[in-house]
């Protein structure tokens, strides 16, 4: 109908109008004759039954469907000065499996988005090496590449949560995190092509946005598993999550994976700049501070129910589900509990368990409609229980801001609402 | 990667090409020219490694201060809306609202002079001749009281010129609560004496923060 034709604004509103009149007659038989004979779904006819759709050359570029439009980034105005450097948060609660779409990875920048030429790119590495050298993004293409899942999370997930509980979601307590396939070069590879000097310990990656961001990486983690990645989930790097090229430092606070990468300075020195002294370090109750805490601890959360999908089914066979990771490996097991801690079960792990990759958990069950506290307790191959925010806050007070992965509790009413809450 | 794919990749490389290549080299990238890392390699450490030739007073630093930073970081350093804050919060860190300043918390000097030099002021960044970098640092030391009003900033005072909280950070301690040992089960049954209650809730979104709120409930 509207394919080949060349009149697609035509067919679309001839469509419209057509389906306008089914609808109306529609409305009008099941009045008169089927009433509470059926489901409407079934009985009345739907344009997409009967009529054509768009064809090949509608849509390039695919999008989601127009009643998925509410599944999208937000952000939380008040939590920083100005959009241009702040964050928005994934969707967790509209989400399933273990891959983020890239169109859904929560964003965080210091100077905007940066829009890079990719033909005006240049990686370059200096300082301790051998050769200083330049590359272009047709050099970093030839080098061998690997594909790795990786989970990206924020140092400052749930950070808004140390005093008590405070923002009502999922996507806002725990949706700076996301989990996506990254095709990149091994940062060993470009480090060694440079010739690594015998007394080099540290790199420091930079960005080519505005804020220049750095970060001081020891050598040994750059040397273990660090990709310089160019594609996400197959396709090119989002614009927002670095375009073309990022750092990946796989189960690493996410500050770490400089995005926009243009260079990688070899040095046997820290060099404590602003986002590993001012920021992204961990004040505790007496005054003092941990820094170069990098490793993403193990944590889970509930995403369903939570408060932004609430059980809307009432009683009867329910699917809880949501998602576990941990910077040091792969997720064990998951336990949840409906009663706030009090007595857990062992929830079932679904899809592929990768290392420092988000892990997906389900528990089924037959709601009797009582209120619930949900709690979820990730462990990893480390043997590290995730522990319960009061005992965080016992070893680290409240001011820490960062690596806060405390048992989130849900409180699901009876009335099917739920809530973010604190408990006993 | 395996330590030992690397060699094997070169062997198919040089196949491939016919050519003879260096061992664990791909032969990729072009020497960096000098002018072009000088043009990118900005970055200064605490034992003063990349710092400029350069100096600026504390006077010279009030001036290019209310002209390029006060408008967000407020006349004295106090911050205006939720711009950060860079002066003042001494003795806060243990409270229940820390102010985290330079003078507070920062542990290095030569983080102020790094960071103003490669990314302020907002939204203009790297605009800066050093000269002004070193009078606009000497001008928040200033702010914060670890210099004089007639204190100039240089290349040979800078690395002598330090931080008041420089000794209070430390390393990483986690995992700082308690592991279990592998295959071990935690708690299962019973975990809690009593029934759990409620002792605290969400508050709504978008609620606008108090000023209370406002120094320390930045993410960033």
């Amino acid at each position: 109908m509207s394919d080949g034709t060349g009149k697609p604004k035509t067919t679309t509103s001839r469509r419209r109008f057509l389906g306008a009149g089914l609808a109306l007659g529609g409305a009008a038989i099941a009045g008169k004759a089927h009433a509470g004979e059926g489901d409407a779904a079934i009985l009345e006819k739907k344009d997409w039954n009967q009529y054509l759709g768009d064809g090949v050359d509608a849509r390039p570029y695919g999008h989601p469907s127009e009643f998925e439009k509410s599944v999208v980034r937000r952000n939380v105005a008040w939590l920083t000065a100005d959009p241009v450097s702040s964050v928005n948060f994934t969707p967790l609660h509209d989400l399933d499996g273990i891959i983020t779409p890239n169109g859904l990875c929560f964003e965080r920048h210091h100077a905007g988005i940066a829009e890079v030429d990719p033909a005006q790119h240049r990686l370059m590495i200096n300082g301790l090496v051998d050769k200083q050298l330049v590359f272009t993004m047709a050099d970093i293409m030839r080098f061998p590449r690997e594909n790795r899942v990786y989970f990206l999370e924020c140092a400052a997930n749930s950070g808004m949560e140390w005093r008590g509980a405070q923002l009502n979601g999922c996507q806002f307590t725990h949706g700076m995190i996301h989990n996506v396939m990254y095709t990149g070069v091994p940062l060993k590879l470009l480090l060694e092509e440079a010739g690594v000097k015998t007394n080099a310990k540290w790199i420091m990656p930079e960005g080519a946005d505005a804020s220049a961001m750095t970060r001081s990486v020891p050598l040994q983690k750059a040397m273990e598993d660090c990709l310089v990645a160019f594609k996400m989930n197959g396709e090119a790097l989002r614009p927002e999550q670095g375009y073309p090229l990022r750092l990946v430092v796989p189960g690493w606070e996410g500050n770490m994976w400089v995005k926009w990468l243009r260079r990688l300075e070899v040095g046997d020195e820290p060099w404590h700049h602003r986002e590993e002294t001012s920021k992204y370090t961990d004040l505790l109750e007496n005054g003092k501070a941990r820094r170069f805490t990098w490793e993403m601890d193990a944590k889970s959360v509930i995403t369903n129910p939570s408060p932004q999908a609430p059980l809307l089914h009432k009683k009867g066979q329910t699917v809880i589900t949501g998602i576990a990771w941990s910077g040091r490996g792969t997720i064990d097991r998951v336990d949840v509990s409906l009663d706030g801690g009090r007595n857990w079960m062992q929830a079932r792990l679904d899809g592929p368990s990768l290392d420092k990759s988000m892990h997906r958990f389900y528990v089924d069950f037959d709601w009797d409609g009582s209120p619930l506290l949900l709690q979820s307790r990730a462990m990893d191959s480390t043997g590290y229980v995730q522990p319960t925010k009061n005992q965080l806050r016992a070893e680290r007070g409240t001011n820490s801001i960062y690596h806060n992965n405390g048992i989130q509790t849900w409180h699901v009413k009876a009335n099917g609402e739920v809530e973010n809450v604190e408990v006993s | 990667m395996s330590k030992y794919l690397k060699p094997a990749l070169v062997g198919l490389f040089a196949l491939a090409v016919a050519t003879p290549a260096l061992a664990g080299k791909f032969d990729l990238g072009r020497e960096a020219t000098e002018a072009e890392v000088s043009a990118w390699d900005i970055d200064v450490r605490p034992d003063g490694k990349g710092l400029p030739e350069g100096k600026g007073t504390v006077a010279q630093g009030e001036e290019i201060y209310a002209e390029k930073c006060a408008s967000c970081h407020g006349d004295f350093g106090e911050g205006i809306d939720r711009w950060p804050v860079l002066a003042g919060g001494q003795d806060s860190l243990k409270s229940e609202r820390p102010v985290k300043t330079i003078g507070s918390y920062w542990p290095y000097l030569s983080t102020v002079f790094d960071y103003v030099n490669r990314a302020m002021p907002f939204g203009e960044a790297q605009s800066l001749q050093p000269d002004e970098v070193y009078a606009i640092t000497a001008y928040l030391l200033n702010l914060n009281d670890v210099v004089d009003d007639d204190f100039e900033l240089s290349n040979n005072n800078f690395v002598e010129t330090r931080l008041p909280n420089e000794a209070n950070f430390i390393a990483d301690q986690r995992p700082d609560t308690p592991l279990v040992a592998k295959g071990a089960e935690p708690c299962m049954k019973d975990c809690k004496p009593g029934p759990v209650e409620i002792t605290g809730r969400a508050r709504v979104l978008d609620v606008t923060p108090d000023e209370d709120n406002k120094q320390t409930g930045s993410l960033d």
